[in-house]
């Protein structure tokens, strides 16, 4: 997207020696001021969204004492916060929790929704359009609205409850949000595609394995990341069906609960977070592109 | 697949139609393989959505506390949560706040980042990630964050805002200001907007600006005119979907007004919700609070259903207008 050939400075070169007189001087000032100007409103915001990182960072790494200080640069850097984190009972339980979690959660999300999404996407038969109304009328469901005699089925039933299988175990069975996104990918695939599977005399099972799932790894890289995403940062999951059991709680939820232990660490809090946070933004940066694949998809495509 | 291996099986134009149950047969196959493909989302829509909202309604007009056998009780669920119960309008009023105001800064301010992005020259790269990373923070962590950063004793934003002479407000801590606190940690992880914006302002053909340019238009004008036709769809989009997360929202608001409180608490611990004065109270907080925390199973479940007619009709209204949700090809 960018036409203008950029100097080593950053400024932007000056397009020829034809460029004189007065008329070509003022459109090339024009054109640095525009650029100065787009680029100082480019930094102030970054400082917006870059900022908070760096506090948090920096009181992560202060003492207990000038954590609460108020103080922006730390003294010394009291790398063993991080340690200490580590060492807090039940921090690595919830570490592996979230792992648990936001590992068998995608791997059950992708395995439900590639079939159905396939369907969906590809089979034409009476009620597709209605199947479709409904999954996204669950998608924009807010998640309060059934939570109530689901927990009573789980806990008084099944006695689930102080576990994470509540939230794990409905993954298995197609969620809708998933559902969508693939469908949507599903239905770039050319037809043809899947018809010359079936002339070669694939079965359906044999074209979605062969012929559509590996075309559309791309799509279901993107819902992998989303589902992984939400269940790492889900709250109110754990916090209904996990609440009762710190041996079940994931990071997401336990990080409150370090807070409100150390209550005056303002250091140990923000170490906590950023350890919290870090993950997810280590897969980011291995993953970007499905990221920003799935995030279009959900708006731009359909 | 039996009809391509039938061996007299002649060219489909001319050919007579096909014998009725070797039809019928194809389509039950057809319709037995449409079902099979289908299955895990039929098992999970009728178990843990078609038998909860049910059961929802069910206990709408029941006594029960957990402990005891529902009792029926009419319409006096209905009557407490819609007339007599105390918190019912702030935390209705609390959601439509943030509904109305937090959905509309966040899809100007997202459009204004996603026209800036596309206006840098240098450095888009960086610009880009750290205008989105904001977004990827779990929203526990990112509200934890905020609140240190935001807290009025020894929070850095407010040392700085004394440093130039600003009076610092309360942010988490006053009522006043709780909400709009809300709205700027949801304004910092406008990640998502962004990255769809851009993409529909990059789709938007150069062509028609120069032709603009051509016929003098300036900067307001080719957005009036050239960008902005083009990319309300998307604004539609991310309008009605903020709606619906918004209506959803619970993490930050629980989160930020229990530590907020400072009150000494695990989770789990029994605690009112929306600190300071009910300011960041919301109706999901409500549904919780209700069912989970006062065991009143009945009034929760009744609000539950509140929650869910408005979704609904914001559902409806989104695929009624099709703001990209719904293909228009069947």
């Amino acid at each position: 997207m960018t036409t203008t050939p950029l100097r080593a400075g950053g400024a932007p070169a000056r397009t020829g020696s034809t460029d004189r007189g007065p008329a070509a001087a003022r459109a090339r000032r024009k054109r640095l001021l525009h650029w100065i100007a787009v680029h100082a409103v480019a930094i102030a915001t970054a400082l917006f969204f870059v900022l908070p990182f760096v506090f948090v960072f920096l009181t992560s790494v202060m003492s207990d004492d000038q954590a609460m200080s108020g103080e922006l640069w730390p003294h010394e850097w009291n790398w063993s916060n991080y340690a200490t984190v580590f060492s807090t009972p039940g921090f690595l339980d919830w570490w592996k929790n979230s792992l648990m979690y936001a590992g068998l959660g995608t791997l059950f999300t992708v395995c439900s929704a590639i079939p159905v999404a396939y369907a969906l996407a590809k089979f034409r038969f009476r009620g597709r359009r209605t199947a479709m109304v409904l999954v996204i009328s669950t998608m924009m469901l807010p998640p309060q609205v059934i939570v109530i005699p689901m927990y009573l089925v789980w806990a008084q039933q099944l006695h689930l409850s102080g576990s994470l299988w509540p939230l794990l175990i409905p993954m298995a069975f197609g969620d809708a949000y998933s559902i969508f996104l693939l469908r949507q990918f599903l239905l770039t695939i050319p037809q043809e595609y899947l018809e010359s599977a079936k002339v070669d005399g694939c079965g359906e099972v044999r074209t979605l394995l062969r012929i559509v799932v590996p075309m559309a790894k791309p799509g279901i890289a993107a819902v992998a990341l989303f589902q992984f995403f939400y269940c790492w940062n889900d709250y109110f999951g754990p916090q209904i069906y996990a609440a009762q059991n710190p041996a079940a709680w994931t990071l997401s939820y336990g990080l409150e609960s370090f807070k409100s232990a150390h209550s005056v660490n303002w250091n140990l809090t923000m170490a906590a977070t950023l350890l919290v946070m870090a993950p997810v933004i280590i897969v980011f940066f291995f993953a970007q592109k499905a990221f920003v694949e799935g995030v279009t998809l959900t708006g731009v495509k359909g | 697949m039996s009809l391509v291996e039938s061996p007299e099986r002649p060219a489909p134009a001319a050919a007579p139609r096909p014998k009725a149950p070797e039809l019928r047969r194809k389509h039950t196959r057809q319709r037995l393989r449409t079902l099979g493909f289908l299955s895990p989302w039929l098992v999970g829509f009728s178990v843990f959505f078609g038998y909860p909202l049910i059961a929802t309604v069910y206990f709408s007009f029941m006594h029960y506390n957990q402990i005891q056998e529902p009792s029926f009780v009419g319409l006096r669920n209905w009557k407490y949560v819609l007339t007599q119960m105390p918190l019912f309008g702030p935390a209705l009023w609390n959601t439509l706040w943030l509904v109305v105001v937090m959905v509309a800064l966040r899809v100007v301010f997202g459009l204004g980042i996603g026209l800036l992005v596309t206006k840098i020259k240098s450095g888009v790269g960086f610009f880009r990630t750290a205008f989105y990373l904001p977004y990827l923070a779990p929203p526990v962590a990112a509200t934890v964050a905020f609140v240190f950063l935001l807290n009025p004793g020894s929070g850095p934003v407010n040392g700085l805002l004394e440093a130039v002479g600003i009076p610092a407000p309360g942010w988490f801590n006053d009522a006043a200001w709780a909400k709009p606190s809300l709205v700027l940690l949801s304004l910092w992880g406008i990640g998502d907007l962004m990255v769809i914006f851009m993409a529909a302002l990059l789709d938007v053909p150069k062509e028609q600006y120069e032709a603009a340019e051509l016929d003098g238009a300036g900067a307001w004008a080719k957005f009036r005119y050239v960008t902005w036709p083009s990319i309300t769809p998307i604004v539609m989009f991310a309008v009605v979907t903020g709606v619906v997360q918004t209506m959803q929202y619970y993490t930050q608001a629980l989160v930020a007004g229990k530590l907020a409180s400072g009150v000494n608490i695990g989770p789990g611990t029994v605690i009112q919700p929306g600190y300071p004065d009910h300011s960041t109270l919301t109706v999901p907080q409500l549904v919780y609070s209700l069912g989970f925390q006062n065991f009143n199973t009945g009034a929760a479940c009744v609000l539950s259903l509140v929650l869910f007619v408005i979704a609904m009709a914001v559902t409806t209204l989104l695929m009624r207008k099709r703001a990209g949700l719904l293909p228009a090809e069947d």
